[in-house]
């Protein structure tokens, strides 16, 4: 594997870029593996390079009906984040964060992960009480996160207008300053790199059509559109499509499947110089590195595996968007696009082992997948390797559905994860 | 935008005017002190979340306000048929025929 550095982009610079290599082999399946990962996006990805790193089980291949970071991982709006209410949430999504921390130095690969802040307004008194109590619940158990009164929440974000007479006025914010965002494509090539240069297979454009399981019940590999491929433990890690593939296991899953929308504005010069989410007015907007504003608000209402999503919902965001920032009120949208994304009950992940002796899931993450994605390749990985969940992930079992051990951010957190 | 036809007031509508109520023909138990845990589980959370053809509810929310059933392909998002409240599951295949 090619060591990136400044030298190395000097050395390269001089010969015209014309001496970088692949970064990873596009592997086509063998017979059989220890592992087969169910879809390569970044949590996929990410849960066989900490298989291989930290866990000495190489004999991997992750499985994609696509390309590598074709599905979610390239669809979000890249918003990275922990403050959420419930311990075994606030946990969930700060492991995540500390893992973030250093991602790019581990990977030898730039995420390009910016601490900007992510600053949530408050633009009446419930938003106001209820975002105090997620500081406090949240500084109770250490995660970064902090009020703002209007004053200071303008001079965080100045494009931001703090005007009482607004239809929405901003009461105050709730910022957490760790949180910020990283290239999401970087996220999936940074982890399919370093899990292929530990001899892990990325198999691309295969479609998985059935899991396999043996007389005993057992997982005993999975059906392809490239043939059979034997594996004793299966993960599947595949979002949207969960319940389709789950189903040829025998499985019927708490999960449906929405589009989430975002669009992104022509680029333009820095204008934003952090994370803004408007929960109330519903919709939030950032700006990317390139320029452009990148905006997304929740789900369409109708379950859809359409990768589209209807226009209402984006008028409905761009109408909050200029709401609370009338600066952009004449600024124009470029694209827009959707991914589908798998809810559970309780807007909680299912991030465990499955009632199928070798099967293991890692679904249910609904809107908010993309900041989670180092911690749930890194507890995923756990999970199969041990045959048990890490206690991080404990609590986010497929039997909470029967037991009634829900972890409902659903109504505590906040709408646009 | 997707245009719905509401069954009651016998229209094809915007999306705008409905509001989507979820999987269709799940029937509240009759006897709920009789359901074990995983009953109860399979009623309030477990759904079909097909890639296809998909049975559900919506409501003519800023119409006649009443509750309907639809028939939609969940990759398309096209609809094939709406039918009232309250009427069984739909023979497709006999539709289809019928349609030709
Ligand atoms: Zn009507």
């Amino acid at each position: 594997m090619t060591h990136f550095s400044a030298f190395s982009l000097l050395k390269n610079a001089l010969s015209g870029h014309k001496g970088w290599r692949e970064q990873w082999p596009d592997s086509q399946p063998k017979a059989e593996y220890d592992v087969v990962i169910v879809g390569a996006g970044g949590h996929g990805l990410g849960a066989a390079y900490y298989l291989a790193k930290e866990h000495g089980i190489t004999r991997v291949a992750v499985i994609d009906k696509g390309w590598l970071g074709g599905g979610n991982t390239g669809r979000n709006t890249t918003i990275i984040r922990s403050n959420y209410l419930y311990d075994e949430s606030a946990r969930l999504y700060d492991h995540a964060l500390d893992l973030w921390e250093d991602l790019s130095q581990e990977l030898n690969y730039n995420v390009m992960y910016s601490k900007r802040g992510v600053m949530m307004l408050a633009h009446n008194v419930h938003d106001v009480q209820s975002f105090q109590r997620h500081i406090h619940s949240n500084r109770l158990n250490g995660v970064d996160n902090r009020w703002l009164t209007p004053e200071e929440a303008k001079a965080f974000c100045p494009p931001l207008d703090i005007s009482p007479r607004r239809r929405y006025p901003v009461m105050g914010a709730a910022l957490q300053k760790r949180a910020g965002t990283a290239r999401h494509d970087a996220v999936a090539w940074g982890y399919a790199r370093a899990a292929a240069a530990r001899g892990v297979d990325i198999i691309q454009n295969c479609a998985v059509t059935a899991i396999r399981r043996g007389p005993d019940g057992a997982v005993t590999g999975v059906e392809t559109t490239k043939g059979f491929i034997r594996a004793r433990k299966v993960a599947v890690s595949a979002a949207g499509n969960t319940s389709v593939v789950l189903e040829s296991a025998g499985l019927r899953m708490p999960l449906e499947s929405f589009p989430l929308q975002a669009l992104v504005s022509e680029p333009v010069k820095p204008i934003f110089p952090c994370v803004v989410m408007s929960n109330s007015v519903h919709a939030y907007i950032s700006q990317s590195d390139k320029g452009e504003l990148v905006i997304g608000s929740g789900t369409d209402q109708y379950v859809s595996y359409s990768q589209r999503g209807g226009l209402p919902l984006i008028e409905h965001t761009v109408a909050a968007i200029c709401e609370v920032f009338p600066i952009f009120r004449r600024m124009r949208m470029l694209r827009k696009w959707g991914g589908i994304v798998d809810v559970t009950p309780d807007r909680s992940p299912i991030l465990g082992k499955l009632p199928i002796p070798g099967l293991y899931v890692n679904c249910g993450w609904g809107t908010g997948g993309f900041k989670a994605t180092p911690g749930a390749g890194h507890l995923l990985a756990w999970t199969v390797a041990k045959d048990e969940p890490h206690p991080i992930n404990a609590p986010f079992t497929l039997e909470r559905f029967t037991t009634g051990r829900l972890i409902d951010e659903a109504a505590a957190a906040a709408v646009a994860h | 935008m997707l245009l719905i036809r509401c069954p009651y007031c016998e229209e094809d509508l915007p999306e705008a005017e409905f509001a989507y109520a979820g999987e269709a023909h799940i029937a509240r138990p009759a006897d709920p002190m009789a359901l074990s845990d995983e009953e109860w589980r399979d009623y309030l959370f477990i759904r079909s979340n097909p890639r296809g053809t998909h049975f559900e509810r919506w409501r003519h929310i800023h119409g006649c306000g009443r509750f309907f059933n639809a028939v939609r392909d969940t990759v398309s998002d096209k609809f094939r048929m709406t039918y009232k409240a309250g009427l069984p599951r739909p023979d497709l295949s006999a539709a289809k025929e019928a349609a030709e």
